[in-house]
């Protein structure tokens, strides 16, 4: 089942007059990891922004290009950003829980869309934390702020955040270049057994952990300083990693720079 | 901060080196004089206010709404401030129900919602609001607020209503100020989160940014408060400086400062303590302010 859940088609990406990403072109599998790694500043996390228009906040921000979620292109004027960002869930680099309960951080997403009943949420709020392997750390504090958990609990408690809402497509932003080792190898597990029911996007600046999640790489890289960053290479992550075609990808993977 | 600490941090002050200890001696006289002056002026006011206290009792200088001042002898006078207390109250309890809201929407507009050109212009339009002098708000109010109520309701037009009204706008400046650096200081991972969960602007606001700001939002309204208390000049101009209790909005009356600078030219002996003993009422009500603002602030120190 290799269907495509986002083609991202020649995009171009400006900040008033800094262009910062151009023509990238790429197609994200249903059901799969796709990893984008590349150097800081090489536009990866600006690429991934742009899958649930999170660019929209900034001023002067200009976007060229489509984005097609399930073939439609969600840079339509009409296409709603509202129901976009329910259908491409994102978790941040930093963890970012609400300072509320763990309870009402994880139902927030479907509180926002009406849900009142309180049997509703509680099993919502249930399966979510299931979902995120935290259901057993938390059920019997649900009630305590979300703060007071450890930095790997506070980002699975955002994933079970995202998966509260119900998304196909989950977008990791670095997700674990705050928490320790430890924590980093728990979410990996819990990525991979996502990738079941979700398609998920991960920017990693960690290619060791590219290599051992995703079933696909994309490789992005500003060769020169000054000039946008452009997608180098992309494809299977196992050939990526043993056999890559473009000699700025083996000198990246290899250690070289970066 | 320990008395040893304290010690300590004392000692340090005067133990450094040479240029050091020029840099230091200066700061440290401007923040004791900064300390220094309220004492006194808080030992001033008490000591004047005694002979009212000793003379007429607590309850007659407090709790009365009679304020008759003998010119003349002064003994014979009465001075009940109650009515003036009220006054203050009541102005500054209207005026902070339609320039709480005004201010802190302000602030939410200037921090959230408005594009930066449009932000600019207001923010300068709210410190300009805080550089006009309080004379001139006042008679903005005298000239058009008071004929403007004397004409939709058939009263004088004086009284707290135009007062409240012209505090209102008095307060805009700190609330709003106060309040943008509130919402400001709200990390912006937050607004993130939300926004990416698929929350709609305002649903961001209602949920995450005010109550992520509370505290801010109410030390801001506290200070704004503040500021109303003490307003003297715009108030006086408008609330028609009568010696009785208000029952409503638009019955002249005065608040602790208006009758102040009201009476103070010809107010000898007891009346003139009386007058020092409003002072007193309106520096605690100041001070429990700033003690509530620690309230506030300490609570948000324990729970983040």
């Amino acid at each position: 089942m290799m269907e495509k859940k986002i083609a991202i088609d020649s995009l171009n990406m400006n900040y008033g007059s800094f262009r910062a990403i151009e023509d990238v072109t790429l197609d994200i599998l249903s059901r799969h990891i796709t990893a984008l790694i590349g150097p800081s500043g090489c536009g990866k996390s600006t690429l991934i922004r742009c899958l649930n228009r999170m660019n929209d906040l900034i001023d002067g921000v200009r976007v060229e290009g489509r984005v097609l979620l399930d073939g439609d292109n969600i840079y339509e004027p009409t296409y709603d950003a509202i129901t976009l960002r329910r259908r491409v869930g994102m978790v941040f680099q930093r963890p970012n829980p609400f300072p509320k309960s763990i309870y009402e951080n994880v139902a927030y997403g479907p509180k926002l869309t009406g849900m009142r009943g309180k049997d509703e949420l509680d099993y919502i709020v249930e399966e979510s934390l299931k979902k995120a392997a935290l259901w057993d750390e938390v059920k019997t504090n649900l009630r305590e702020s979300g703060l007071n958990l450890s930095g790997g609990q506070q980002q699975r408690l955002c994933i079970a955040r995202v998966i509260a809402v119900q998304p196909e497509v989950i977008l990791f932003d670095e997700p674990c270049s705050a928490i320790d080792p430890v924590a980093t190898q728990l979410i990996e597990d819990l990525m991979a057994e996502l990738k079941k029911n979700y398609t998920i996007v991960i920017v990693t600046h960690n290619m060791q952990q590219a290599a051992r999640i995703s079933d696909y790489t994309a490789f992005m890289l500003v060769e020169r300083q000054g000039e946008p960053g452009r997608m180098i290479e992309y494809g299977d992550t196992n050939a990526m990693f043993t056999n890559p075609k473009d000699e700025r990808t083996e000198r990246y993977i290899t250690g070289r720079f970066g | 901060m320990s008395k040893k600490e304290s010690n300590g941090k004392l000692r340090q002050i005067f133990s450094a080196s040479r240029s050091e200890f020029l840099v230091r001696i200066p700061l440290f006289l401007c923040a004791f004089l900064a300390f220094f002056s309220v004492l006194l002026i808080f030992l001033f006011i008490l000591k004047e206010s005694i002979p009212a206290i000793s003379c007429l009792g607590l309850r007659n200088l407090f709790f009365s709404t009679t304020w008759r001042p003998n010119v003349s002898n002064p003994r014979a006078g009465s001075y009940g401030m109650l009515a003036f207390l009220s006054g203050t109250l009541m102005t500054t309890f209207f005026a902070m129900i339609i320039g709480a809201p005004l201010g802190i929407g302000t602030a939410i507009f200037i921090d959230q919602v408005a594009p930066p050109k449009i932000r600019e212009i207001t923010r300068r339009g709210i410190e300009l609001l805080a550089g006009i002098p309080s004379v001139i708000i006042g008679w903005f109010g005298l000239t058009l607020l008071v004929p403007f109520l004397a004409h939709i309701t058939g009263s004088s037009g004086y009284g707290i209503a135009p007062a409240s009204l012209v505090l209102a706008i008095m307060v805009l400046p700190t609330i709003t100020t106060l309040g943008t650096e509130g919402l400001k200081a709200v990390p912006a991972e937050l607004k993130e989160a939300s926004v990416a969960m698929g929350a709609t602007r305002w649903q961001t606001i209602y949920k995450i940014i005010i109550p992520a700001a509370k505290e801010s939002l109410i030390v801001s309204t506290i200070l704004g408060m503040g500021r109303a208390i003490g307003e003297t000049m715009a108030v006086q101009m408008v609330i028609g400086n009568a010696r009785q209790l208000a029952f409503s909005p638009l019955e002249r009356t005065s608040t602790l400062t208006s009758r102040i600078v009201t009476d103070m030219g010809e107010a000898t002996s007891v009346f003139r303590s009386a007058l020092y003993a409003q002072a007193l009422a309106l520096l605690i009500l100041a001070m429990c302010l700033i003690l509530l603002v620690r309230f506030v602030t300490r609570s948000r120190e324990v729970t983040t």
